[in-house]
């Protein structure tokens, strides 16, 4: 029995191991690349780590080319887009979650509706609309994009943490003499904390890496963004690999920043002990 | 304190009655259980009283003002929730003081009241922890604690007792009680537990379906049950029913629809003829006795409880129990003589209310 019990831990242990081992072998590859030099880069054939390492490339990215301004607007447009769309996701799953009122069913049917087409086709009838209003090659009016695109389905994540929150407590709130807002604001919002940062860190990650409408909505190095940027290393007749690798390795540096700032409240169960059990 | 008048209060969902035409008043200082069978209504009419749901029609009075429309952090009234509802993100202290803090009053006043709550409550030890290190007596403790440091108007109790363990629940359960010997609040108290009911109780509002069967002291409601329904509903084990017919005369006989005779000692309020249900307590069952109006009932099972023992026993296809605290009764088998005092029973017309 014991020995069987030791075998499965062992089995369990490794089967994460693999899954772990083949999750990140791209990043590892990423940075293997970016930290190769030129000359090796395809002298050496396929090695797990270049015989002589150095940041060359770094330092090149950081120094000589565009990418500091296109981390710079990246970082704008992915957190403007995260709290905006936060904020509103919060309210609106809030209400779906806890209010009824006329027209909800035809409101979540439309929303998941704007989920079901392709981004590609819309790219031309958001470039019309936001032309002559001045919103292209703007990073406002990629927030304003990104933030239409995500609402819905950060309003389905928020509402479904919303669902998970026994009414008891903001009806108890109430009762104490808390009115419906200052009951959401004092007793709902902190326990939706996980809930937030979930919402947070899917939506700034999917706005910092979305290349299709910053590609067309966007012109020129003054306003791009890091994926669009990354383009920038794919010359006509070359790709230059170490750099391109080592501005994707700067890149995923926010965004595993902005994770680590999280992630406490994502693992933290908050509402355990508010009812039974 | 207050006292609470409801005058024909109605809900519906939509279509669909919930409550129909309640009317009750509930005096100031009174201790009124709502007692009923799962989706009777009795926590729909509490959640009224506390503002959680609209009025369909009918008025609420706290203190003699019209409550309708007021918000529930206008009523000045607290709750005791089924699940708690602590704050989770509150230290006990913190969760017992919000109301408090929300009407803003002296720190100095807070920490006062809160202590003394705790104090009442056995809770000092446990004033710094979150609700989810508490075990579920003391969360119900917290709750009660939260509810009483407000001194409010009126408390209500939505089934507060039925997450616990039988056990803990017989304690809190004289602890309210004593609770309000203490303060002498208003409380209304929703439970599905008759015993809840019958030991916390001023008065019992026995409700089903919607609609209110029978108001009363515990005791009125165990020895008057107005209907079939309270008559069944107090009391465990639950009162035997036997339907059949009256017939009167020097000799007065109850017979069964398995046509077995029951010889009555005085004659009942129902006409000759009259199709009736005739209802008996387990416990006022006599199990002995000789002559006319003894019968013999088969034992069909014996169930020993420690505090006294239940008989299943039979007459001819109906079957009914009897509880006594006779321990030679254990080892019963066959047959015994049982008689059925005519102080001791009910009579109930056709549509089910006592005659």
């Amino acid at each position: 029995m014991r020995a069987k019990s030791a075998f499965l831990t062992v089995a369990h242990r490794l089967a994460i191991l693999a899954y772990i081992a083949f999750a990140l072998f791209p990043l590892f590859w990423l940075l293997k690349v970016a930290v190769t030099p030129n000359d090796l880069l395809y002298s050496e054939g396929i090695r797990l780590w270049p015989s002589r390492a150095s940041l060359e490339h770094f330092d090149f990215v950081l120094r000589h080319s565009a990418f500091p301004v296109f981390f710079r607007n990246s970082l704008i447009v992915s957190g403007s887009t995260a709290v905006v769309v936060t904020i509103l996701a919060s309210l609106s799953g809030y209400a779906l979650s806890r209010f009824r009122f006329r027209g909800k069913y035809w409101l979540v049917t439309l929303m998941l509706l704007t989920q079901m087409f392709p981004l590609v086709m819309l790219v031309a009838p958001i470039f019309k609309i936001l032309s002559p209003l001045g919103l292209t090659n703007s990073l406002t009016g990629l927030v304003i994009v990104y933030s239409a695109f995500n609402v819905p389905f950060a309003t389905f994540l928020m509402q479904s943490f919303f669902d998970g929150i026994p009414k008891d407590l903001e009806e108890a709130a109430m009762i104490d003499g808390a009115t419906q807002f200052v009951a959401f604001r004092q007793i709902i919002l902190p326990l939706t904390l996980p809930g937030i940062a979930a919402t947070l860190g899917f939506v700034f990650t999917a706005a910092w890496s979305e290349l299709l409408f910053s590609l067309m909505l966007i012109s020129g190095n003054e306003q791009a963004t890091f994926p669009v940027g990354l383009l920038s290393f794919v010359s006509k007749f070359s790709v230059d690999f170490g750099q391109m690798m080592a501005a994707g390795v700067l890149a995923l540096i926010p965004a595993c920043l902005f994770f680590l700032l999280i992630q406490r409240y994502l693992v933290q169960g908050l509402t355990a002990g508010a009812v039974k059990g | 304190m207050a006292s609470i008048d409801i005058a024909n209060i109605q809900k519906s969902y939509g279509p669909h009655p919930v409550l129909h035409d309640v009317d009750l008043k509930i005096r100031d200082g009174e201790f009124v259980v709502l007692v009923g069978p799962s989706g009777c209504g009795k926590s729909t009419l509490l959640r009224m009283i506390a503002g959680l749901e609209s009025v369909t029609a009918g008025e609420i009075r706290i203190a003699g003002r019209r409550v309708n429309e007021l918000a529930p952090k206008d009523r000045d009234i607290a709750m005791v929730f089924q699940s708690y509802a602590l704050y989770p993100h509150m230290s006990v202290a913190r969760n017992m003081s919000y109301s408090l803090r929300l009407r803003k009053t002296p720190k100095e006043r807070i920490a006062t009241v809160v202590a003394g709550a705790a104090a009442k409550l056995g809770l000092d030890p446990l004033l710094e922890r979150r609700p989810r290190a508490l075990s579920g007596g003391q969360r119900q403790r917290v709750a009660m604690g939260r509810a009483i440091v407000r001194q409010p108007k009126a408390f209500l109790f939505d089934e507060p007792l039925s997450n616990l363990d039988a056990r803990l629940r017989e304690q809190m359960r004289a602890e309210i009680k004593k609770l309000h010997k203490d303060l002498g609040a208003t409380s209304i108290y929703v439970t599905h537990d008759q015993i809840e009911a019958m030991t916390l109780a001023d008065r019992i509002v026995a409700m089903n379906a919607g609609v209110v069967q029978q108001v009363g002291s515990p005791l009125d409601l165990y020895d008057r049950p107005a209907n079939l329904f309270v008559a069944g509903f107090i009391g465990s084990p639950g009162m035997n029913f036997f339907e059949g017919t009256y017939h009167a005369g020097d000799r007065p006989l109850f017979e069964t629809a398995g046509n077995i005779g029951i010889p009555l000692d005085s004659s009942a309020p129902l006409a000759n003829n009259a199709r009736a249900t005739l209802g008996i307590r387990p416990e006022h069952i006599v199990l002995a006795g000789h002559g006319p109006e003894t019968l013999l009932a088969t034992v069909d099972l014996v169930e020993p409880t420690g505090f006294g023992i239940i008989l299943h026993l039979s007459l001819g296809r109906s079957g009914f129990k009897a509880f006594t605290n006779d321990r030679s009764f254990l080892t019963v088998s066959g047959t015994i003589p049982v008689h059925f005092p005519a102080h001791s029973l009910h009579f109930f017309d056709g549509e089910g209310n006592r005659v």
